[in-house]
């Protein structure tokens, strides 16, 4: 039996009165796709933003390889993790925003390999050789050498998901990497995510409103509401077959508002 | 009639002066700026006390008094400054404490999410401030930056006062030969502003240079 490669234990989180997971539990398998669904304000991006450490937990405790990643380990109990805890954990996970958020002073490929060379001490020529590498996996590597402001939304897109992975995470979290792109950018980002799935063994934590993408890149959906998981299953009794009253109402809504499922 | 070819090499030979407590007090603010702007960011509430305490005493007293201090105070603590190092220090210090405050509002106008992008990467918050935040906040103070220097500049003439020869030094001393007031203060008014203009240009090719790309414009 394997290990899960993560595993959620009844955690907290709060931003002022608002409780946005509360007592949340789950587990994700290596190699597992995750697709997060759920109206907003449902606490799935907040999973991912605990996970990049981007978010602290009031409660409850996550383990990451079966390392705990915001406790370590102190005189036979567990204290809270310092920077270089997080800093060691972090090395497993990675992250792409909906909003890219590339550095917009560096050239694409300065972006790829600002991490590798600060954080791993790769060699230039190393880091530049990777990132070529990576950016012809996502179709970027004739931008190379521009600025990220001349770039289109998808093409920044597919810069960040090269930057991402020129750190070689285990897990990687896709948080709406679609929702800010205009309609005909979507589909080649999405490409270079089934590229993803098909030829490395990440695991992948997705949260979108793309139904159809979630459905067939998915091997479990979970539906989230109010920090609770609603309901989950494999994407076809999910969106075909939902059990749960809220899921039904939410995938009606998003199916009126115009996604295909 | 008057040979003005003198007296003008005599107000050139102050311009030197002004010229050179321009720069190197312009260099001790720039350093300041960082530190004092930096350190009311830090983390450490230490720091940030100190660098508020150094940034609120400077913006707070007067340059005639940090410089009549700088020069006639600090001996008795037995420290011996030239008019000049008095000069640089007390104009450093004064505009350093006004350039901290650039500094830190343009760290804080850079948007958290490239705060966020540092950590999915797992940059260090030294890296995150050094190779992302600041180079992009620098575009934001150069402006301001520019005008600190001209308030600098302008505020060297406060330098006659202890007896360094500077530019407004060298014109008073013309008038008092001469009794001539047109000569020498339009002529350092010209220069003054002429030094200020030299400023503005460079700071705006500065910017020029540095926004090269962020708005999507093939260099």
């Amino acid at each position: 039996m394997t290990e899960p490669i993560i595993k959620i234990d009844a955690i907290s989180k709060s931003f002022g009165n608002f409780q946005v997971l509360d007592g949340l539990s789950m587990q994700v398998m290596p190699r597992e796709k995750l697709a997060l669904i759920g109206p907003s304000g449902s606490g799935k991006t907040t999973i991912l933003r605990i996970l990049m450490t981007l978010e602290r937990i009031d409660a409850g405790h996550i383990a990451i390889e079966g390392e705990q990643l915001y406790h370590m380990p102190k005189n036979g109990g567990l204290v809270a993790a310092d920077e270089r805890h997080l800093t060691k954990m972090r090395q497993k996970i990675g992250m792409v925003f909906q909003l890219f958020n590339l550095f917009p002073h560096m050239s694409v490929i300065d972006n790829v390999t600002l991490a590798p060379m600060l954080t791993k001490g790769v060699a230039r020529a190393a880091a530049e050789k990777r990132a070529m590498e990576l950016l012809d996996m996502v179709g970027m590597s004739e931008k190379a050498k521009a600025m990220p402001a001349q770039l289109s939304g998808g093409q920044k897109q597919r810069v960040a998901i090269a930057r991402a992975l020129a750190l070689q995470p285990k897990i990687m979290l896709f948080d709406e990497v679609t929702s800010a792109l205009d309609p005909e950018l979507v589909e080649e980002v999405l490409n270079v995510l089934w590229k993803l799935c098909a030829e490395t063994d990440m695991t992948m934590l997705l949260v979108t409103h793309e139904m159809g993408f979630a459905h067939d890149f998915a091997d479990r959906v979970l539906f989230f509401d109010r920090g609770k998981i609603v309901e989950e299953g494999k994407p076809d009794e999910m969106f075909s077959n939902p059990k749960q009253e809220r899921t039904q109402t939410f995938l009606r809504k998003i199916i009126a508002a115009g996604h295909r499922v | 009639m008057t040979d003005w070819s003198g007296y003008l090499s005599l107000i050139l030979q102050g311009a030197v002066v002004t010229v050179q407590l321009t720069v190197m007090g312009s260099a001790l603010a720039l350093v300041m700026a960082f530190v004092a702007g930096l350190g009311r960011l830090s983390r450490f509430a230490g720091l940030r006390w100190l660098a508020t305490a150094y940034i609120e005493f400077f913006r707070g007293t007067s340059i005639f008094v940090q410089l009549f201090f700088a020069y006639f105070v600090l001996p008795f603590a037995g420290i011996s400054l030239t008019p000049l190092q008095a000069g640089v220090l007390a104009l450093g210090l004064n505009v350093g404490a006004y350039a901290a405050e650039v500094v830190r509002g343009a760290i804080l106008s850079i948007g958290k999410e490239q705060y966020e992008a540092c950590i999915a990467l797992n940059l260090s918050r030294w890296q995150c401030m050094r190779r992302i935040i600041v180079p992009q906040a620098l575009l934001v103070m150069l402006p301001t930056f520019g005008n600190n220097a001209i308030e600098l500049l302008k505020a060297t003439s406060v330098v006659s006062l202890i007896s360094l020869a500077d530019m407004t030094f060298q014109a008073n001393i013309v008038r008092s030969q001469t009794g001539n007031t047109l000569f020498p203060f339009a002529t350092i008014l010209i220069l003054y502003f002429a030094f200020a203009m030299i400023i503005t240009f460079s700071i705006r090719a500065l910017e020029r240079r540095m926004a090269r790309g962020l708005d999507g414009v093939r260099n």
